[in-house]
Order: C-alpha cells, then sequence, then structure tokens
C-alpha cells in the first residue's frame, strides 16, 4: 500500500486522473512478471551471498556448523599462503586491465585507420574472446613450455633464451595474465573503437590542420575516448578480480602458491573440505571488490563526458 | 604524395598483418596441427606439418574414448545452454518491461539488487549448500537456475534500455482492444525487443557453454560431465597423448567458430552494448 501511494505521488498527475491512470498502469503491467526472475535471483545468488557472511564464522562441514568468530579471517590474513592470494589478486587485476587499456588503444586507432585489412585484423583478434579459456589456457601452457614450447624455440632463433614462464615463480602470475591480456584484448578493443568511432568528425578536421597522427591519438583520442577507457578498466578490473578458469588450467595457482590468487584459494580451501575458510575467502573478495569497484565507479561516473 | 601514403599504408598491413598473425592465428594453427598429429609427434610440440594427416582419426577417438564420454558431455552442454538461454531470455524480458514501465521503490531496489549481481562474484560454496538443501546439487537442473540467477542481471540491463525506446502508446492500445497483460507482453513487445533477444542469446549462450568454473563446483560426477570438464579431465588421461588432448579442443572449439562465422557483428555488438553509453 505504501509503494503504491508513494508512486502516485511520483506519477504527478492531478489528483483524480493519477488515481485512475495508476489503477490502469497496475493492471498493464502487473508485478506478477516480475517474480520468476526475482525468485530465481534470490533463491540461488542473494540467499547464498548472505549465508556466505553468517558460515564464514564457523567451522563448518556442510551438515553442522560450530561458530568460530574471527577464527576463519585470522587464519585468512595470518597464514602466508592465504594472504598472499590477495595480494596476487590485486596484482593480477591491475596488470591484466592495465596492459588490457595500453594496448587496446593504440590498437583501435589503427584499426580505425586508413588499413586495407581492418575489418579481417578485428575479426582475427576478437576471435579468442569466444574460445574457451580451458582450451587456451591447455595451448597455452604447451606453448609456454621452458625447452620445447613454440615460445621459447623461436625466442632462441633471435638468440634470446626464453625463462620458464610458468615454472618461475616469480614470472607465472604474469604470464597467465599476459595469456588473460591475449584472450581479453578482441572486446577491449571492440570496446574502444566503439569509442573512437563516436567521436565527431569535426575534432579529427580540426587535427589535422594542426598536426600528424601523434597530435590526432594524444590530444583528440585519448581525452574523447575517455568514457570506452573508463569502460574496459571496470570490466577487466571485475573480470581480473573474479578470474579463476585461466589460473586454474594453468598453473593450479602454482608453482608452490606463486600464483594463488583468491579465487584459485577458495577453489583449493573447498577441496580439502575447509568449507568455512573457503567461504571466509568468498567474503574477502565480495568486501574486496566492492571496496575497489564502486568507489572506481562513482569517480569514473564523475568524469565522464558528453560528446 | 598519394602513391606514398599508399605504399605507407601497405607497409602497415603487411606488418600488422605479420605480428597479429603471429600472436593471433599461430596458436589456432598449433592446435590444430597438433590435433592431427600421432601421440609421439605431437608430445615433441613442435610447430610442424604432421607426417600423416590424423585429424579424424583423432576426432573420432576422443568422441568414443571412455564410452561415448563426450557424446555425454555434448548433450549434457547443449540441454545447458539451451534451456538456460531460453528461461534467461524470457524471465529477463518480463522483468526488464515491468522495472521499465513502472518506475517505482520496487524497481529501484529489484535495480540496486540486480546491478550489485553484475560485480559481485558468487558464494560458492554456500550455494552448494543451497543446492543440497533443495535436492539440486548435482543435477543438471541445479546448474541451470544458477546460471539463469547469474545471467539476469546483464540480460536484463540490456532489455531495459530497449524496451525504453518502445513508446508506451502502444501496450495502451493493445489493452484498449481489450489485450491481456500477459497478450500485450508476447505480442507486442515481445516481438519489438527481437535485435536485443539475439544479442542476449549468443552473449550468454557463448558464456554459458564456456563456462568452467559453475559446472566444476555445481555438477561434479563423471555422469553429469559438460564439454568444458572434459578437456580439464583429459589433461590428465591423456597424460602422453596430446594429439587426442588438442583433438578434444578442436571439438569444443567448432561450436564458438560456427558462432563467430553466423553472428558476429551481433556478438560484438552485444559484447559492447553494457559498456558504452550513447
Amino acid at each position: 500500500m505504501d509503494t503504491q501511494s508513494k508512486s502516485r505521488v511520483a506519477v504527478g498527475v492531478v489528483a483524480a486522473e493519477g488515481k485512475k491512470r495508476h489503477k490502469g498502469a497496475m493492471q498493464i503491467y502487473p508485478y506478477w512478471f516480475f517474480v520468476p526472475a526475482a525468485v530465481l535471483f534470490t533463491v540461488f545468488f542473494v540467499v547464498p551471498t548472505i549465508y556466505a557472511f553468517y558460515f564464514s564464522f564457523t567451522r563448518w562441514t556442510l551438515f553442522d556448523a560450530e561458530f568460530i568468530g574471527f577464527s576463519n579471517y585470522v587464519d585468512f590474513l595470518n597464514d602466508p599462503q592465504l594472504s598472499s592470494g590477495l595480494v596476487h589478486t590485486i596484482v593480477y587485476a591491475i596488470l591484466t586491465s592495465g596492459l588490457k587499456v595500453v594496448i587496446s588503444l593504440p590498437l583501435a586507432f589503427l584499426l580505425t585507420s586508413a588499413l586495407a585489412l581492418k575489418t579481417l585484423f578485428r575479426s582475427i583478434i576478437f576471435f579468442p574472446v569466444l574460445v574457451s579459456t580451458v582450451a587456451v589456457g591447455i595451448t597455452f601452457s604447451i606453448l609456454m613450455q621452458p625447452t620445447s614450447g613454440l615460445i621459447n624455440s623461436w625466442l632462441r632463433v633471435f638468440g634470446i633464451s626464453g625463462p620458464d614462464w610458468l615454472g618461475d615463480p616469480n614470472l607465472a602470475l604474469i604470464s597467465v595474465a599476459l595469456v588473460d591480456v591475449w584472450k581479453g584484448l578482441g572486446i577491449a578493443t571492440v570496446i574502444c573503437i566503439a569509442g573512437i568511432l563516436a567521436i565527431p568528425t569535426d575534432y579529427f578536421e580540426a587535427a589535422r590542420l594542426e598536426g600528424g597522427t601523434w597530435v590526432k591519438f594524444r590530444y583528440i583520442i585519448i581525452p574523447l575516448s575517455r568514457n570506452a577507457i573508463f569502460s574496459i578498466i571496470l570490466l577487466s578490473f571485475i573480470g581480473g578480480l573474479r578470474s579463476f578458469d585461466l589460473i586454474w588450467t594453468m598453473t593450479h595457482g602454482g608453482p608452490g602458491f606463486a600464483s594463488d590468487v583468491l579465487t584459485s584459494v577458495i577453489f583449493k580451501q573447498y577441496q580439502a573440505g575447509f568449507y568455512g575458510l573457503s567461504t571466509a575467502g568468498n567474503v574477502v573478495l565480495f568486501i574486496l571488490v566492492t571496496i575497489i569497484i564502486y568507489p572506481l565507479q562513482t569517480f569514473f561516473h564523475r568524469k565522464e563526458i558528453e560528446l | 604524395m598519394n602513391t606514398r601514403k599508399l605504399i605507407k599504408n601497405l607497409w602497415l598491413d603487411a606488418l600488422a598483418l605479420v605480428v597479429i598473425g603471429v600472436l593471433f592465428i599461430v596458436p589456432f594453427i598449433f592446435i590444430f596441427l597438433m590435433a592431427s598429429k600421432t601421440s609421439q609427434e605431437a608430445s615433441r610440440f613442435e610447430f610442424s606439418w604432421p607426417s600423416q594427416f590424423l585429424l579424424i582419426d583423432n576426432i573420432s577417438a576422443v568422441l568414443a574414448y571412455n564410452d561415448n564420454r563426450m557424446l555425454l558431455a555434448m548433450w549434457n552442454s547443449t540441454i545447458l545452454t539451451v534451456s538456460s538461454v531460453t528461461l534467461i531470455v524470457f524471465l529477463s524480458a518480463l522483468a526488464a518491461y515491468i522495472m521499465q514501465r513502472r518506475p517505482g521503490r520496487v524497481t529501484k531496489i529489484a535495480s540496486t539488487v540486480m546491478l550489485a549481481g553484475l560485480v559481485i562474484p558468487p558464494a560458492v560454496v554456500p550455494t552448494i549448500y543451497l543446492l543440497q538443501q533443495l535436492s539440486l546439487y548435482k543435477t543438471l537442473l541445479g546448474l541451470i537456475f544458477v546460471e539463469v540467477a547469474y545471467g539476469l542481471p546483464f540480460a536484463i540491463l540490456i532489455f531495459r534500455a530497449f524496451v525504453g525506446s518502445i513508446p508506451r502508446e502502444l501496450d495502451e492500445a493493445a489493452v484498449i482492444d481489450g489485450a491481456s497483460p500477459l497478450r500485450v507482453f508476447l505480442q507486442v513487445i515481445l516481438p519489438l525487443l527481437r535485435s536485443a533477444m539475439v544479442t542476449i542469446i549468443v552473449v550468454q549462450s557463448v558464456g554459458i557453454y564456456n563456462d568452467f568454473s559453475h559446472p566444476l563446483y555445481f555438477l561434479p560426477g563423471s555422469q553429469n560431465v559438460t564439454v568444458q570438464l572434459t578437456l580439464f579431465t583429459f589433461i590428465s588421461q591423456f597424460s602422453s597423448q596430446y594429439n587426442l588432448l588438442f583433438a578434444n579442443a578442436v571439438v569444443i572449439t567448432i561450436p564458438a567458430l560456427i558462432l563467430f562465422l553466423f553472428f558476429q557483428r551481433q556478438i560484438v555488438a552485444g559484447m559492447t552494448s553494457g559498456a558504452v553509453k550513447g
């Protein structure tokens, strides 16, 4: 009843007419249309999320749960194997989203220029987006083999002795991040292309009089495709913080714990039967995502430009 | 002057072709070559033409392996993808229609919660617990519901923008003609949402078909295998038979390739539509 009267005010029509009209609106647009989606979303997403907060404070076997306070969180932050996952997650997200922006913007500039084969190039770069992450992970873990792998064999032709991409603890996380960039570059580039194409052509006319390609890129493309850049950063940051498939298929978080991220820690603890600890990891991930993404979103929203 | 520019562009084209070819085409040719070799040849990981071309033999070996497990996986993945996407499309269109047409407190709360669903990662173990309580754990139906729940926010976001471009007068006219609300939705609104629907179908199909972590968590067990898990579990089973491992990769990539050839434009439009305004 309260909702009805509120929205009646919101409709803001003349009193008597408004009442009638609103009643009509209710009949044309019944709330029960919303119910199936709301029920599924609530039961399978919202309820487990709320559960997570409770069970993260317990020692949990799925059959019974013993309340143990902050113990799981203390374990999480004190155990270097677990807490390093937190650091790796942030490093991975920054690395992948940063590289995607830095590579995709010049690439999009190139692919909106006068290249004859630009449509073909766009398709080729986009295709990995559709390929299964597991297939990509397996392929690259073979390409990155230290001695017989194709990458190091080809580097050897140029006299470079390539590193042990996935076996070196200092490099494993970065190697996986590079493959992530390879796979996701298509989407970032397509977003950038859309951003560049949305810039009114008179800006480019002006730049042509003023100077060359660099001027065009630096003073028109970069500032005016800001919205696209923000989108890429947000999307790939969210993706990076949540990413699991590629890391799991390529390194299983290894060597040791060198490329463990929060999602792989959650999976390992789940496999080991530490459900409470695993869920605490999940809550840490919620909090991390929320404290990074929402401020970023608000900041970007304020800086957004209208063309 | 003009010819010089043309030559410069040609150079740029050739350079880009080499760089993009090495970075983006070579890995796929590598998969294809590995999948066509004998197991001894494949284990050398070389980028070379196979001495015998065995792609078809390797693929049929993969399909027949372990009591036609791959065929079972393909069947499961098809059921999973088709039913999840169908549910996502209908439920999100219904919800988006109401959310766009009836702004108010209910809608405001709903859209806040939905937006959170786009960003916040799902809580995995509690979801397993919940599925167990509902006797849906390790069932395809349970996984379908989970995929639908995770797919709804994006679909609603896209549909809402599209519903906004359909004039209200259209629904009102249909009501005056005596149509029930459900008929208005099915016969007036839904047909007008066609292009958004294609976008959602394509994007969600790719996502759910390629999904690895959710089947891993919510649908364990050899009877329930999906195509992405076949590839993952084959790593240990085919430890010395890389030719079969890559033949498996080829098999599960074919649907993506077909989709790409036919729907490239819709896919690209769909995947960017959530991201760029205006």
